[in-house]
């Protein structure tokens, strides 16, 4: 077997390992069922409740506010990125917000958003998106300042318009910085969204498990957060794969 | 002017940006929102002169610093166990960056049905915040320490505890210390997110109460509190971070 194969089937005997022995821990009554429930329980719950219309329609209201989220943030902070990587005077001034922005927990600003918004899907998007905008903002300035001074000195050669420039130099020689801001991105709106939803807002997956664990309904619970924890996963999953294609491709070309 | 002189006149005209905005805010809100910057910093103050604001700034100030120094000695300890045997830390290090990016809050309820409500589901739920990010950068640290240097130190013929004195230790501080500093904001998010679901005391138990209350005054002044509190802490790492980098 390769390395890479060896690591890969480590990965997933140790996931699964842990998974038994947390199956095995609960069946033999080590761990309480009122703590927690058994791993093949947790995923027969999920299955049942993805039938169910209630939980369909509440996985449906998180994913769009989290895409909404996600894509606003996506957009903004690259254009606010690239202008800010054009007034260094600027950048210079806003270097330390942006430093010390993810010390501060944002959702303490869910009453004034609230309040701005209204009491609907609004302030929960504005959550995601305030998470999740400084990574994409911090990555393309990161990007756009290792692209080699070689490359734009080549696109003047060439006699490439601005347009051509961006697309075709620029753009391909930062992007597995952007590539690392849209995957923080997604992650920062998801965890904002969900965590809004958990700890404030009367609707969505979030408030779905902490009203499970308040009325004790631990199968629901759990199923409902493995399902959360799953998709996070495989979507961070997926895009470190297409990411890695990519900057294959790039080292090749 | 100056670099300084323009960095410090830039700094306070962003500074007084945020101020306008926030009074403009209020302006375009009015008071159910958010009170107005002064009266908030006012009332901050008095806040800070009540005993009963101190009882909770004492619970969640504890349970951050146990939540800071659990998640920084098991992050540098298994941070330090991945690094130095290559294979584990290939196998585990994309389970870590998993782990940073799912929303750790569906979490919370398993750790208070295993903790049971009180301060040290608080603390735990700080920890794995926190330390994710110390094991991640403590692994790069050790992974990436240069071969030469570990072989000069052979060649000086260093003792083991002269090779961790003189050679380790300094190599992979920087990057430790960036780790911490980064796990030291994500505990105190952790705390906070716990003191707001399900707890009597704390911070995040005044905000909670404040929105609940509509106690705006309240809200806003504790939110003031934290941000400054955050902001100030992570700067003051942040320049013993920026200075080992660059002596390193």
């Amino acid at each position: 077997m390769s390395r890479q194969g060896k690591i890969v089937w480590a990965r997933w005997s140790v996931s699964l390992g842990l998974a038994g022995l947390l199956e095995a821990a609960c069946r033999l009554g080590f761990v309480p069922k009122l703590q927690v429930i058994p791993p093949s329980e947790m995923i027969a719950a999920m299955v049942e409740l993805l039938q169910t219309e209630e939980v369909l329609d509440n996985v449906v209201q998180t994913f769009s506010t989290v895409g909404l989220a996600f894509g606003s943030a996506v957009v903004c902070g690259f254009v606010l990125g690239a202008i800010f990587h054009g007034l260094p005077r600027v950048r210079r001034a806003i270097d330390p917000l942006l430093a010390s922005y993810y010390s501060v927990p944002i959702f303490v600003f869910y009453p004034l958003l609230v309040a701005l918004f209204g009491l609907n899907s609004m302030p929960l998007i504005a959550i995601g998106f305030l998470a999740a905008v400084p990574a994409m903002l911090i990555a393309t300035l990161l990007g756009l300042d290792r692209v080699p001074p070689v490359l734009r000195r080549v696109a003047r050669m060439h006699r490439l318009g601005w347009g051509r420039t961006a697309a075709l130099v620029i753009l391909p020689a930062a992007l597995p910085n952007l590539f690392q801001g849209v995957k923080l991105s997604l992650a920062y709106a998801f965890i904002g969204v969900i965590a809004g939803e958990f700890i404030l807002s009367p609707g969505g997956l979030g408030y779905s498990i902490a009203f499970a664990y308040e009325s004790f309904e631990n199968r629901t619970m759990y199923g409902l957060m493995l399902f959360v924890l799953l998709s996070a996963v495989l979507v961070n999953a997926l895009l470190s794969s297409w990411e890695s294609r990519l900057l294959r491709r790039r080292g090749r070309g | 002017m100056n670099r300084a002189g323009t960095g410090w006149f830039d700094g306070t005209v962003i500074v007084l940006l945020m101020l306008a905005v926030w009074q403009a805010l209020y302006a375009y809100a009015g008071a159910v929102a958010l009170t107005p910057p002064w009266t908030t910093a006012v009332y901050a103050v008095d806040l800070m002169g009540s005993p009963n604001f101190w009882g909770h700034l004492r619970a969640t100030l504890s349970a951050f610093a146990w939540s800071v120094l659990i998640a920084g000695v098991l992050g540098i300890a298994m941070g330090l166990w991945l690094g130095a045997f290559r294979f584990a830390g290939d196998v585990a290090e994309p389970m870590l960056a998993a782990l940073y990016t799912i929303p750790k809050v569906t979490l919370y309820p398993v750790i208070l049905l295993l903790f049971g409500l009180g301060p040290s589901a608080k603390i735990a739920f700080g920890v794995i915040h926190g330390m994710v990010p110390v094991v991640l950068f403590t692994l790069g640290a050790v992974k990436n320490i240069r071969p030469v240097l570990l072989r000069s130190a052979r060649v000086m013929r260093l003792s083991p505890m002269q090779t961790a004195r003189f050679v380790l230790v300094p190599a992979v501080l920087p990057e430790i210390t960036s780790g911490l500093r980064i796990g030291f904001s994500l505990c105190l998010l952790g705390v906070l997110i716990g003191e707001m679901f399900a707890s009597q005391r704390g911070i995040g138990f005044l905000i909670i109460n404040g929105i609940n209350s509509h106690n705006v005054k309240l809200t806003t002044a504790v939110t003031l509190i934290v941000v400054v509190f955050a902001v100030a802490a992570n700067s003051a790492l942040l320049v013993v971070d920026r200075r080992l980098h660059r002596v390193g």
